[in-house]
């Protein structure tokens, strides 16, 4: 118990404070041994007793006690602590009298949203210039990661820029469905979001705007991979123009044979697709059908079904 | 990531596919998923085949009810499509004998009087696809039956539930690979 208590007034000594150590003991004695209170636990609330009458903040007892690892955005994970370096990508309007700022931050593997608490008392930051936050914590909120800037977190602007990455990722194998919401879509022509019964979540009731797209569902056999296509690339590889489209849904008064058409042409034929993961999606920049098998694979294959 | 996450479509052989008969749930709950145990250790609730649709026939007394037979390079597969499955027994309807599909579903298992137990695939799409691609499933499948076999001797619940359960003779299925590879050589 000597020993904590001196190591408790040492820091406080290193912060400027000097609190006799008989004081420190005294507390001490009275949480471990009458109260019979766990060390740490006794620990603590000693530590927040003379922060608190000596009006120290928190952050500056803990800092320095354990430096967060610096990680890349896309290895973060749920529940660790972790220092990163990115640019803003976008701020956000914030929600919540509690947030100072929310928005998106980036770097060379990805991007993340990011939290910053009022509580944590720091400066704010700017759209397009790239910092260092330290000491922020992940965690998970509907199903994805976020960091949170909180009152034992730091920011340091940067000078260099950070240049901010989507990692293209490539994804082989069959089109297994095609989802709903795929074919010939309306979008909102205020804000492009596709329309749902003629109605936009934001807009309401407007006059929607030809599109195609494909919510396509990719399997490997080990895993799937949910992809968008958007109409360049739609018509790419169905070979069915916009226009055509259109034609074909007033011929037969349905937009629902456009889908029925691109299915027909897609589904269970085997392709090889790239592109931005965002969320569970594919954004796919490019797509390419694979029309036969590599030889060698077919040799391989053989060689090692004899060796079993 | 929570929630939902659709299951991945397997790649089987017909042969290791008529030779599966341990079928479960995970878990009590009634919209718990059906899972179908093979004797490599692939547990399916949904399958991809592309293969020969060799015979159809529309089996149903009131409503439409089709049965197909899609074969592989091992054997075949049964395909029952009915009311509740639209765009799959629509293809069935309208499509010649023989041609190349593609069939997307959910395997399904039945019991009969003596005893055996039967699979089927009950399909949620089915599309007229071309032999490049029927070539290229053979290739896919050969590759994750053969990876399944080697895990066999692995640590992962399926293998040795697979194991328990079938006590698979691992000879048996290599050769059944190589002999769907080898009938690739065949064709070309």
């Amino acid at each position: 118990m000597k020993q904590l208590a001196q190591e408790i007034s040492a820091r406080f000594s290193e912060l400027g404070v000097e609190i006799p150590i008989g004081e420190i003991e005294e507390r001490l004695d009275k949480m471990i041994n009458k109260f019979k209170v766990p060390r740490e636990e006794a620990r603590r609330s000693v530590v927040n007793y003379f922060l608190k009458s000596y009006n120290i903040k928190r952050n500056e007892f803990y800092t320095g006690q354990s430096e967060s690892p610096l990680i890349n955005i896309s290895d973060v994970d749920d529940g660790k602590w972790a220092n990163i370096r990115g640019k803003i990508v976008q701020l956000w309007d914030n929600t919540h009298e509690s947030i100072s700022q929310v928005g998106l931050i980036g770097d060379e593997t990805g991007t993340i949203k990011f939290t910053i608490w009022e509580s944590a008392g720091v400066s704010t930051v700017e759209e397009g210039k790239s910092y260092l936050l330290k000491n922020v914590v992940v965690n998970e909120w509907n199903g994805k990661f976020q960091l949170n800037v909180n009152k034992s977190s730091s920011i340091e602007s940067l000078d260099e820029e950070i240049e901010v990455g989507n990692a293209t990722v490539e994804f082989r194998g069959a089109m297994v469905d095609i989802q709903s919401g795929s074919g010939l879509i309306k979008r909102c022509p205020e804000c492009n979001r596709a329309l749902t019964k003629g109605a936009c979540m934001e807009h309401g009731k407007v006059d929607g705007v030809y599109d195609l797209r494909i919510k396509a569902v990719m399997d490997d056999g080990s895993s799937i991979q949910d992809a968008i296509i958007k109409r360049d690339l739609v018509e790419e590889v169905t070979g069915m123009t916009l226009e055509s489209a259109i034609a074909l849904a007033a011929d037969a008064l349905d937009q629902g044979v456009v889908l029925e058409k691109m299915k027909d042409s897609l589904v269970g034929r085997y392709y090889n697709v790239k592109g931005s993961r965002v969320d569970r999606y594919l954004i796919v920049e490019s797509i390419s059908p694979i029309f036969a098998y590599d030889a060698s694979e077919l040799g391989e294959l053989i060689a090692a079904a004899e060796v079993i | 990531m929570a929630g939902y996450t659709r299951e991945v479509a397997r790649r089987i052989f017909a042969q290791e596919f008529r030779e599966s008969n341990l079928s479960f749930k995970d878990g009590d709950d009634q919209y718990a998923p059906q899972y179908l145990l093979t004797p490599t250790g692939a547990k399916v609730n949904r399958i991809f085949i592309v293969g020969t649709l060799i015979e159809k026939e529309d089996i149903g007394t009131d409503s439409e009810y089709w049965r197909g037979r899609v074969s592989d390079p091992t054997g075949s597969f049964l395909i029952y499509a009915g009311q509740y499955q639209p765009e799959a027994a629509q293809v069935l309807a309208e499509c010649e004998t023989p041609a190349f599909v593609a069939v997307v579903g959910k395997p399904s298992t039945y019991t009969t009087n003596e005893g055996d137990v039967l699979t089927s695939v009950r399909p949620e799409s089915l599309h007229i696809v071309d032999g490049q691609t029927r070539d290229m499933w053979v290739i896919e499948t050969a590759k994750c039956t053969l990876d399944r076999i080697k895990e066999l001797d692995g640590s992962s619940p399926n293998a040795q539930r697979a194991k328990e359960y079938y006590d698979p003779d691992t000879k048996h299925y290599s050769s059944m690979v190589s002999q769907a590879l080898k009938s690739l050589k065949e064709t070309y």
